[in-house]
């Protein structure tokens, strides 16, 4: 089953490739062109049109296209003129850092609302979790992050608003996750300080999932709490924390935990707006930047990436999900 | 209490999406400017409600325009891309949905294959990339979102019809003669409606929020069209001296998005009640 799952994917995949390939070809101008500027001379068009295989037919182009993401290389950026992987290599572990950081505000905000409002289902603590859920999933993330930024940021000047580290303050790279790099250099200082600074943004990433998975948890344990053998735990005199931590939560949390896996991949692609909004360096605010300098090939390469981190972590949670309840078949 | 509590959101949720249509549809009655008209003497006028004094309600932006037409303007953007975008890709998904779910074998395996692509892609990431290489306009920002959503119709048509094709209306209408086209669009697809009907109020209140995301990048509309996301954007740069060019748009997103999801929520809890018992 779980081999069927990953050969499954194979053309998934392939065809994944052939859509970020097809939009490089509908970009708008010649990407020759974009690199060259409008004065080159013909000649150097000619040559660097040749270097680049652009003048091979479509499918030639998109099977060296393959063969060359297959290795990790997705080409050059016309504007940093590094490879696009190192790029994205670079700038991966402060977007990896704040989608982490946000899943970890979510599930401190939501998994509780979520339970309590289950187990006292139709009452006023349901009613407002739901509603505060509602206005969760309202909310435009870019705006919070703004109206974050203006009022504890610049208001109250509680908080700073760009940035990953103040400037002056230095933690030693080792993963550069700085968080966890300031810990491991013993640095309190530094870990403060890289606190402060990830709060907001991942505040503002968090909130929109915390609701969803404040409704899922909801409806994942109200959904356990009626099966049977909650009953026949009840009817055995089980005290009620015991038929809730033992026998409810535990079965409830399978739903949870998969859906947490699959927002971990919509939290790397919601990293795009709130990156550029805090001026977090991560490869949202990468592929920004490459978009707005037609950077076509660095856009590319972030385009993919995104899709396939995506892709791994739904196939990884799939085969997980299998796993935990072994009554799922793929 | 349940029951009233269901009605209530639909109520809620409706009036709401009810002012967003009237200010859509009478923006040229009701704003009281030109949302274009430049007047650099009134340039970042705060909100006022002494009209006397200052006749414009929700203040003016750096380029002394009125801040309530453009949020009034704005409203038709975010309606006509969400309207367009809904019903095309409503349009889309449910027709290739019906098609793969009645027909099967290798239809059905395209169909689902190219789903399963589109899927890999998480869709507001999708509907950038489509626009970064695209470029800016209202054409292919609806291009651009329709192919993001078609997909979730697809799906759940696709489900609905594989159950659908073996009841015995169906089944019936077969054995009268009646062709796969004519079953497939009077008796399928209008069985399919009210999952879609869900599935398209959600899909609104999702496409507004990335429409308004996409323009806030700078990826939507021309720059010279009002949009909430687009007014959002301008108002970052003047949020400390004028915070009201970011607080009015951002409150307008979040209070039709509000009402859409209330409509979505309620008309779910209407249209299927076991689902109720869960929420």
């Amino acid at each position: 089953m779980i081999r069927r799952r990953i050969f499954g994917a194979v053309p998934v995949l392939l065809g994944m490739s052939f859509l970020v390939f097809l939009l490089m070809q509908l970009a708008p101008g010649d990407p020759v062109t974009l690199l060259l500027g409008e004065d080159a001379e013909p000649h150097e068009i000619e040559q660097v049109t040749r270097e680049w295989g652009l003048d091979q037919p479509i499918v030639v182009q998109y099977w060296q296209f393959l063969t060359q993401a297959v290795r990790g290389n997705f080409g050059e950026s016309m504007r940093y003129g590094e490879p696009v992987t190192q790029l994205v290599a670079e700038r991966l572990p402060a977007t990896v850092e704040l989608a982490l950081a946000s899943l970890l505000v979510a599930i401190v905000i939501a998994l509780p609302i979520g339970v309590y409002s289950a187990i006292r289902h139709n009452s006023l603590w349901d009613h407002s979790g739901m509603t505060l859920a509602l206005v969760g999933i309202s909310v435009p993330n870019f705006w919070l992050g703004i109206m974050l930024i203006f009022f504890l940021g610049g208001q109250l000047n509680l908080l700073p608003v760009a940035g990953r580290l103040t400037y002056g303050v230095n933690v030693t790279p080792v993963t550069n996750l700085v968080l966890l790099d300031a810990l491991i250099e013993g640095n309190l200082a530094g870990f403060w300080d890289a606190v402060k600074h990830i709060l907001l943004p991942a505040v503002t990433l968090g909130t929109s999932f915390a609701a969803i998975i404040t409704r899922i948890s909801r409806s994942s344990v109200l959904e356990v709490i009626r099966q049977d053998y909650i009953t026949t735990a009840r009817a055995k005199g089980l005290s009620e924390r015991s038929v809730i931590w033992k026998h409810t939560l535990r079965n409830a949390l399978i739903t949870i935990i998969t859906i947490l896996g699959l927002q971990l991949g919509a939290l790397l692609s919601g990293s795009v707006i709130t990156e550029t909004v805090f001026s977090w360096p991560g490869i949202g605010s990468l592929l920004i930047q490459a978009i707005t300098t037609r950077d076509y090939k660095l856009a590319q390469g972030v385009i993919f990436f995104f899709a396939m981190v995506y892709f791994v972590i739904n196939l990884l949670v799939d085969l997980l999900y299998t796993w935990v309840d072994p009554r799922i078949r793929l | 209490m349940i029951g009233w509590r269901r009605y209530a959101k639909v109520f809620c949720g409706g009036v709401i999406v009810l002012l967003l249509v009237v200010c859509g549809l009478g923006a040229p009655w009701l704003a009281p400017y030109d949302p274009q008209e430049q007047s650099l003497e009134q340039r970042l006028r705060p909100p006022s409600l002494d009209l006397a004094e200052n006749p414009h309600v929700m203040g003016t932006d750096n380029l002394g325009r009125d801040l309530l037409s453009r949020v009034i303007y704005g409203s038709r953007i975010s309606l006509l891309v969400g309207a367009a975008t809904v019903f095309l890709a409503g349009l889309l998904g449910c027709f290739l949905g019906a098609v793969a779910g009645y027909f099967g074998e290798l239809i059905d395996e395209t169909i689902n294959k190219t789903t399963e692509i589109f899927l890999a892609f998480p869709f507001l990431l999708l509907a950038i990339a489509i626009m970064a290489f695209l470029g800016q306009g209202m054409v292919n920002l609806v291009i651009a979102l329709v192919l993001s959503r078609w997909v979730q119709y697809c799906r759940v048509v696709r489900g609905e019809v594989l159950s659908l094709k073996e009841r015995e209306f169906v089944q019936a209408a077969r054995a009268l003669g009646a062709r796969d086209g004519y079953i497939i669009l009077r008796h399928v697809i209008p069985n399919t409606l009210p999952s879609v009907m869900v599935i398209a109020t959600f899909a609104m209140a999702v496409v507004i929020i990335t429409e308004a995301s996409l323009s806030f990048l700078g990826l939507g509309v021309p720059p010279n069209i009002p949009t909430w996301g687009s007014m959002l954007s301008e108002g970052r740069s003047y949020m400390y001296r004028a915070p009201w060019l970011t607080i009015f748009p951002g409150i307008a997103i979040f209070v039709t998005v509000l009402g859409i999801n209330l409509l979505g929520d309620g008309l779910r809890d209407i249209i299927d009640p076991k689902l109720t018992r869960n929420r």
